[in-house]
């Protein structure tokens, strides 16, 4: 009797799994790889909510080819490599049909090889160095030529800027973003001694020193100006040196490439006030599609002080673009899609649109901001149209004669238009 | 009617007072501009903004509320606002013009009028037009001091008025200097210039080393830019001597900011120097304590909204009490269980450093908390124009030094301090003469992260408070502390200060990254030599 209450038992829990499994497979399954602690929890933690609201949202209108989406959160917990292992957990084991994650570069340099060799999906939704194109990344934020470059423009004609001080974290995002704008400043005829390159330690809060060397640069006569690809917690210390020693922003302005909306959310705005950054989004940006996504973003949180900003922009992009670019293909299969996603167009929240381009970068407007003391930032300057994302910079010998084009005959991440010859490297 | 403005400003600027109708007149002409602001693009801003120069003095408050960004469009009659953020949210509002009080509104009722660095570039070079003829001398340096780097033919012709009516000496230096530069640049007649070299001499505007400078520039040919040999000679000789005060002052510089860092490193490792120098308790957790004095400082803040400028204050006691109690159960719950066993200590105390973040994570969340700096905290002393100290970095000096010598005193004149002295040189022996030893230790841990606490209030004025503020300190700390001497209090305070100043003096040379680098490097040379730091334990005490 025993005996057969025990086999009754485990038929049904057989069939329960069964019809479980069924039930799997008639969804499309999301990968979210963004670290929810450790130190950059900070900000990818908004970046996973980000993606779960719009899953949850493209549920709501009837999920995808009649599935429902299913989200697949794993935490890399901040650790480089980590995020290489949970990649492969997400791919192999999952099944997952897309990957939205990583922040750093060093993090997606460590998913790399492992999504190209699983062949995977990756959109990529912050503003990074370039020298990179993979067919399994599609990067949404901005590459240099869509946020350093115009900035260094805005400066040096609207405001006449002619001393630089290029000062970052020292690591490989400011490392080469300062490489490309040293570059483009002297092919605009700054002369060397004009340009002053600073690195500090990631979360380095003496900044006595450097402030007073920028003061001293500052004050020759000719109008100076920060380009600060300082990271993260670093930038408060920073900027309160700054008013201390009575370096005010029309003085000497900073224009930064890493403080957004959710970093200033967190501190005093007092000696920032009038300082610059240079981004494709502003959550203070006046559009339909921006208000209802800030709506959209603060039900969804319950928390009316949540901010928005550029790279979960970028997020939203990329998910719409992937969803246009299944529906097109009619399938999630990874080359399909690839191939759908270049030339798909989506609404951006700045009220223009947003095209995916063939090197797997996004056409986006580049807005420079003033920020305010309600932590908000306010447009004082953008382009006229959108900037298409160069993967390759023009202005670093290396690359000058590299393209990209995933699009057939070249289908290549680093075609050498000189040799005409694709190294066959990806990345 | 501008002419009529003008006409009426000429009068003003000679009689140096307004006749009350006229600045009726003025402010109804003002108004009229002013109300162009409404729904003006930023781009036509300048030209509106220009046009408020004639109404000098009356125009004042709005350009001032203009350049904070504290002017406001009135969305229900379009009318032109100061307003001021009130405690409710709520904006206590007054006419820009008349200075009249109206009710205060919340912010979705108002519009800010835009500015941005352009505008107020703009807006500070009307000020300083404005105010030249102020009755506060203050106000008339300050606006001499703008004009100094902007000598147009029309800032000129002002000074000179203003050079004729001028009482004050030091507003007068600054007047002649701006005039001599002018006259310098733009004169040829040698014996004029000779006299506006004359008065340019001591004096350490940047402008004028930059005049200077330019002067004795030459160009790509390596011809001399200024024909005139007289001229360039004296010119050589006073930049000579300016170059060498700027060399003198940075000098000073370096050494304060050698000692400003030298006395935030001191403040975190003076707990330590106690828990692990006297003591001789590994307690990674140290960073953590710091951290939890800072955030102490966050919540004294938040529980005194009204009284913000002095909520420091109170936390400094408060976070003493906080981080000394935590301390203290540390002490009893964990480590006097692992007395004498050095690496369990350390491990241990490594976890409760991560349970110690992990809880500041769950209860304040993983972002960054923002302490206000109070005002008197903010900004900086100038004691001339290329030599200043920031007044938070002063103050926290001053209050390292206070935190060191009290803690000698309390180790040196009170009973407590006899009996930690006793337990730490000898237990034993302590031990049979009557004192409480377990007492003394959980005292003596929870002076040690007491003071650690007091060290996360200052802290807070200068970096981030976040749950990873300890981390940033802790290597630091210990740094300080071995290479200062274990159990010797003073090794720390000149420990503390030598590596300050160790690594203001190599940043400028090195760069911070490889500083920090060269003084790790150097320390464990050092400690390879001297393997009881600076100033070892001698004698008994040393066992």
């Amino acid at each position: 009797m025993k005996f057969n209450k025990l086999i009754k038992a485990t038929a049904a829990a057989l069939s329960l799994t069964l019809s479980f499994s069924a039930l799997a497979a008639d969804t499309i399954k999301v990968g979210v790889l963004h670290s929810l602690s450790g130190t950059m929890a900070i900000s990818e933690t908004t970046l996973k909510d980000t993606v779960l609201m719009m899953i949850e949202e493209q549920n709501k209108k009837g999920g995808l080819l009649g599935k429902q989406l299913e989200a697949v959160v794993v935490d890399p917990a901040s650790n480089w490599p980590l995020f290489a292992e949970k990649t492969r957990e997400l791919i192999s084991k999952e099944d997952v049909d897309v990957i939205f994650g990583c922040w750093t570069s060093v993090s997606r340099k460590s998913v790399l090889p492992v999504i190209e060799e699983l062949n995977g999906l990756l959109f990529y939704p912050v503003q990074y160095e370039g020298e990179e194109s993979s067919k399994n990344v599609f990067y949404t934020g901005a590459a240099p030529n869509q946020q350093a470059i115009p900035a260094v423009d805005y400066l040096m004609n609207e405001l006449g800027v002619k001393r630089w001080v290029l000062a970052g974290t020292d690591y490989v995002y400011p490392r080469t973003t300062n490489k490309i704008l040293e570059a483009y400043l002297i092919a605009k005829g700054v002369s060397p001694d004009d340009i002053m390159i600073n690195y500090t330690p990631f979360g380095h809060s003496d900044w006595q020193s450097i402030v007073s060397d920028v003061k001293k640069f500052g004050s020759t006569g000719k109008k100076a100006a920060v380009v600060s690809t300082i990271n993260g917690d670093a930038n408060v210390p920073f900027y309160k040196e700054l008013g201390n020693q009575g370096v005010s922003a029309e003085d000497i302005p900073v224009i930064a490439f890493s403080v957004g909306e959710e970093e200033l959310s967190g501190l005093d705005t007092a000696p920032l006030v009038g300082h610059l950054a240079a981004w494709n989004y502003f959550q203070s940006v006046e559009s339909d599609e921006n208000t209802a996504f800030i709506e959209q973003w603060k039900t969804f949180i319950k928390d009316d002080k949540r901010v928005t900003n550029d790279p979960m922009e970028a997020t939203y992009i990329g998910f719409n673009m992937w969803a246009k670019a299944v529906e097109k293909a009619g399938t999630t299969d990874v080359d399909s899609v690839e191939q759908a996603m270049i030339g798909i167009t989506t609404p951006n929240l700045t009220g223009g649109i947003a095209v995916m381009n063939s090197n797997h970068h996004l056409s986006k407007p580049v807005l420079i901001g003033e920020i305010q003391d309600d932590g908000q930032i306010e447009t004082v300057w953008e382009t006229d149209g959108t900037v298409i994302g160069d993967a390759w910079s023009n202005f670093l010998p290396s690359s000058k004669d590299l393209i990209s084009d995933w699009t057939a005959p070249v289908s290549c991440g680093n075609f050498n238009t000189k040799t005409a010859k694709c190294s066959g490297q990806n990345f | 009617m501008i002419s009529l403005v003008k006409h009426i400003l000429g009068i003003t600027l000679l009689i140096f007072s307004f006749a009350i109708s006229a600045a009726d007149e003025v402010e109804l002409d003002l108004r009229q501009i002013s109300q162009q602001l409404v729904g003006a693009k930023l781009k036509a801003l300048p030209v509106i903004i220009k046009q408020f120069e004639a109404g000098g003095e009356v125009a004042l408050p709005m350009l001032d509320a203009m350049l904070k960004g504290r002017l406001f469009i009135r969305k229900s009659d379009k009318l032109i606002v100061v307003g001021e953020r009130q405690e409710n949210g709520d904006y206590a509002l007054m006419d820009a013009l008349s200075a009249e009080s109206l009710t205060a509104l919340p912010k979705k009722q108002l519009k800010k009028v835009k500015v941005n660095n352009r505008l107020r570039m703009q807006l500070r070079d009307i000020i300083a037009r404005v105010t030249l003829f102020s009755a506060d001398p203050d106000i008339r340096e300050s606006a001499v001091r703008n004009m100094l780097n902007k000598t147009s033919k029309d800032n000129i012709a002002m000074l000179e008025q203003a050079k004729n009516v001028e009482t004050d000496s030091s507003v007068m230096e600054l007047i002649d200097l701006a005039l001599a530069i002018n006259v310098l640049t733009t004169s040829d007649i040698q014996a004029e210039r000779l006299s506006a070299l004359e008065i340019m001499d001591g004096s350490l505007e940047p402008i004028v080393f930059n005049t200077l400078s330019t002067l004795l520039a030459q160009d790509d040919a390596g011809n001399n830019l200024e024909a005139d040999k007289v001229i360039r000679e004296k010119a050589l000789k006073l930049k000579n001597s300016i170059q060498q005060e700027i060399d003198f002052y940075e000098l000073m510089e370096k050494l304060f900011f050698g000692l400003s860092l030298g006395s935030v490193l001191l403040l975190a490792a003076t707990g330590l120097a106690i828990t692990f120098g006297v003591m001789g308790v590994l307690n990674m957790a140290h960073g953590e304590l710091i951290m939890i004095g800072a955030y102490t400082a966050y919540v004294v803040q938040l529980l005194m909204p009204n009284t913000l400028e002095y909520s420091i204050l109170v936390a400094i006691p408060a976070a003493f009490l906080v981080a000394g109690a935590v301390g203290v159960l540390i002490q009893r719950g964990v480590i006097r269980f692992l007395h004498g066993r050095p690496l369990e200590t350390l491990l241990a105390t490594f976890g409760i450093s991560l349970i110690l973040q992990q809880a500041v994570r769950s209860i304040f969340s993983p972002l960054n908390r923002q302490v206000v700096s109070p005002s008197w905290l903010s900004g900086s002393w100038e004691l001339n124009p290329i030599f200043s100290l920031t007044y938070n970095r002063l103050y926290i000096l001053f209050f390292a030094l206070l935190v060191f010598f009290i803690l000698q005193l309390v180790l040196k004149r009170t009973s407590l301090g006899l009996n930690v002295r006793a337990v730490s040189q000898n237990r034993g022996m302590a031990k049979a003469i009557g004192v409480r030893t377990e007492w003394v230790d959980a005292m003596t841990f929870g002076l040690g992260s007491g003071i650690a606490g007091i060290a996360g209030v200052a802290l807070s004025q200068l970096t981030n408070v976040g749950p990873n503020l300890g981390q940033a300190y802790i290597i630091d700390s210990f740094m300080v502390v071995v290479f200062g001497g274990v159990g010797n209090l003073w090794g720390t305070l000149v420990g503390a200060f030598s590596l300050g100043m160790l690594n203001k003096f190599l940043e400028p040379v090195t760069g911070a990254v490889l500083a920090n680098i060269v003084i790790l490097v150097s320390i464990i040379l050092f400690i390879q030599k001297r393997p009881r730091g600076l100033f070892p334990q001698k004698g008994r005490a040393a066992e």
